[in-house]
């Protein structure tokens, strides 16, 4: 077996081990919530749904659903016609992610009729600290399960439909045209250009938020003759200019308070009820407490969606490439695809360690941002992070200097987090004279799935 | 000379320091000028010249934005107001957000 085939055959088992690990961790939780339930039946919590009485106006709603909604009810603005059009309504949340939680959780406790969920993703431990819809329990199950179990433990009158599997070109009209209205809570751009064509497609009313780092985004499209996504942004965006919550991270209240503003957004669309953010944009800055709203531009009359000449079909859209359009894969593949290098300019972790282990001389130079490298690091690595490396390439030969090797010497090493940087680090590094200057393949991720497994990965 | 605030955000902020909002002051003989007036097309060239510290194509693509940025004149899509050509005035507040894409 080549090398390369060998490595990638143990990240697969990784993978695998993880995934069994946390079916363990989900089994042993379940355990202990078989317990908590056992509890509640006993108490005989849910006797007041067994009963249906027959309605006192013209509204159709139960003495049960009166009780349950009253807080809405009592609402002049709301009331009981803006609940019964809630009643009668369906709602679709794409993504049952950071902003699909919040979303899912209150259309399904606000009485929205039918809720339907898609998302093809499993729940995974690091999605928790935001992803307020998943528990431990479901570490390793599809999200789409796991968000319609909570909204079913919240409100059992309301039809939950489990969408499981990704949004794509070739299901999108199918499963949208069952809908309402539309929440985009999805995390990626070619699915974003997607949903708006299918919801113009289909002239549904799209609700559409996103969030990265400490930034939210909020606005409707298509609705009310309003501007669509492609109104607001005819041409995708630079590849290099889409950051991923992977990538860039996000703390995990700020999707969660874009995603109840959805949630707000949608119950308004399908209850009739106020004026809607369509034609205006929010903006939410957490880091300095701003939620400001902005008009944004009109429908665009050349917009090749809802334009006056639109290029969308349902057929063409059904084999549109999305993906190709925005040139963003759909799923977060969040591993090594930089090839910047020669083979001879690069090592593997293990080839490394075994340099650790014969103690040769040699500098690690880790080019993570400082931030990043204070999660962890390797033992005697030293930080330059990718931007500041020509300014401080003295750092570099002072280190050098001290272990008795210079710029020509085999002796110096690059890592970053997934092993791109270091490739563009090597570059700049080899430009410099440091000619034998190496980086290592798939950087501290390989680093604790070849040789460490105890080394952190976030 | 005109005063102006800019801002920077959903991660332009990055290309200026890390930095979100500049009180500036523009030198209007500094930029293209036309019969004292300052527009969008020079203070682009100007923010790319005096405040863009890194990667200016993340900013500009040609003369005018690239593409998934929005920009904004006193909280209005500058689409609304003449985009390139926009006449802007003394306290103007001028937004220049990326687009999100994460949930």
């Amino acid at each position: 077996m080549e090398r390369r085939a060998i490595e990638e055959e143990i990240n697969k088992l990784q993978v695998e081990k993880l995934r069994i690990e946390s079916r363990i961790i989900s089994l042993q939780s379940q355990l202990n919530q078989n317990g908590q339930q056992k509890q509640l039946d006993d108490k005989n919590l849910s006797g007041w749904k067994t009963t249906s009485s027959p309605p006192y106006g013209d509204h159709g709603l139960s003495k049960e659903l009166i009780y349950r909604y009253s807080r809405h009810l009592l609402l002049p603005d709301f009331g009981i016609q803006g609940q019964a059009n809630l009643l009668n309504s369906s709602i679709l949340v794409v993504g049952a992610g950071g902003l699909g939680s919040p979303v899912a959780l209150y259309l399904a406790a606000c009485g929205v009729g039918r809720l339907g969920i898609v998302d093809n993703d499993i729940v995974e431990l690091n999605n928790l600290q935001r992803q307020i819809i998943h528990t431990e329990a479901f570490i390793g199950k599809h999200k789409v399960e796991s968000a319609a179990a909570a909204c079913r433990a919240i409100n059992s009158t309301i039809d939950v439909i489990e969408h499981k599997g990704a949004l794509l070109a070739v299901n999108a009209l199918d499963i949208i045209s069952k809908y309402d209205v539309v929440v985009d809570a999805t995390d990626n751009i070619p699915t974003r250009y997607m949903i708006n064509d299918g919801c113009v497609l289909l002239n549904k009313p799209l609700v559409s938020g996103a969030a990265l780092g400490l930034e939210g985004q909020l606005t409707i499209y298509h609705y009310n003759g309003g501007p669509c996504y492609r109104c607001l942004f005819p041409t995708p965006p630079p590849t290099s200019a889409c950051q991923r919550c992977s990538d860039s991270g996000v703390l995990g209240v700020v999707p969660g308070i874009i995603g109840c503003l959805q949630a707000l957004e949608a119950i308004k669309l399908a209850s009739s009820v106020g004026v809607s953010l369509s034609g205006r944009m929010l903006l939410f800055d957490a880091l300095s407490a701003r939620i400001r709203t902005v008009k944004i531009r009109e429908r665009s009359l050349n917009c090749d969606a809802c334009g006056e000449n639109p290029i969308f079909t349902k057929k063409l859209f059904r084999s549109f490439d999305y993906e190709n359009f925005t040139e963003t894969p759909i799923f977060d593949l969040s591993c090594e695809n930089l090839m910047l290098l020669s083979k001879e300019a690069r090592g593997s972790s293990n080839e490394y360690e075994e340099l650790l282990n014969n103690g040769k001389p040699h500098v690690l130079l880790d080019v993570r941002p400082a931030h990043h490298f204070q999660i962890a690091s390797l033992p005697n690595s030293i930080n330059i992070p990718l931007p500041n490396i020509e300014k401080e390439l003295f750092t570099i030969d002072s280190a050098l200097k001290e272990i008795g090797q210079c710029k020509e010497t085999d002796s110096l090493y690059v890592i970053c987090r997934r092993g791109n940087d270091s490739q563009i680090a090597v570059q700049i590094l080899h430009q410099n004279g440091y000619s034998t200057a190496k980086d290592l393949i798939g950087g501290l991720i390989s680093w604790a799935n070849l040789v460490n497994c105890d080394f952190p990965i976030y | 000379m005109m005063h102006l605030t800019l801002e920077f955000g959903g991660g332009l902020e990055l290309l200026c320091e890390s930095v979100k909002s500049h009180n500036v002051d523009v030198v209007l003989e500094s930029v293209g000028e036309k019969e004292g007036k300052l527009v969008m097309r020079d203070l682009l060239c100007w923010v790319k010249t005096n405040l863009i510290k890194e990667r200016p194509e993340m900013f500009l693509k040609g003369e005018t934005v690239r593409p998934g940025v929005l920009v904004l004149i006193n909280d209005c899509d500058w689409e609304l107001c003449g985009t390139l050509d926009a006449v802007l005035e003394e306290k103007d507040e001028i937004a220049f957000i990326s687009t999100l894409h994460g949930g």
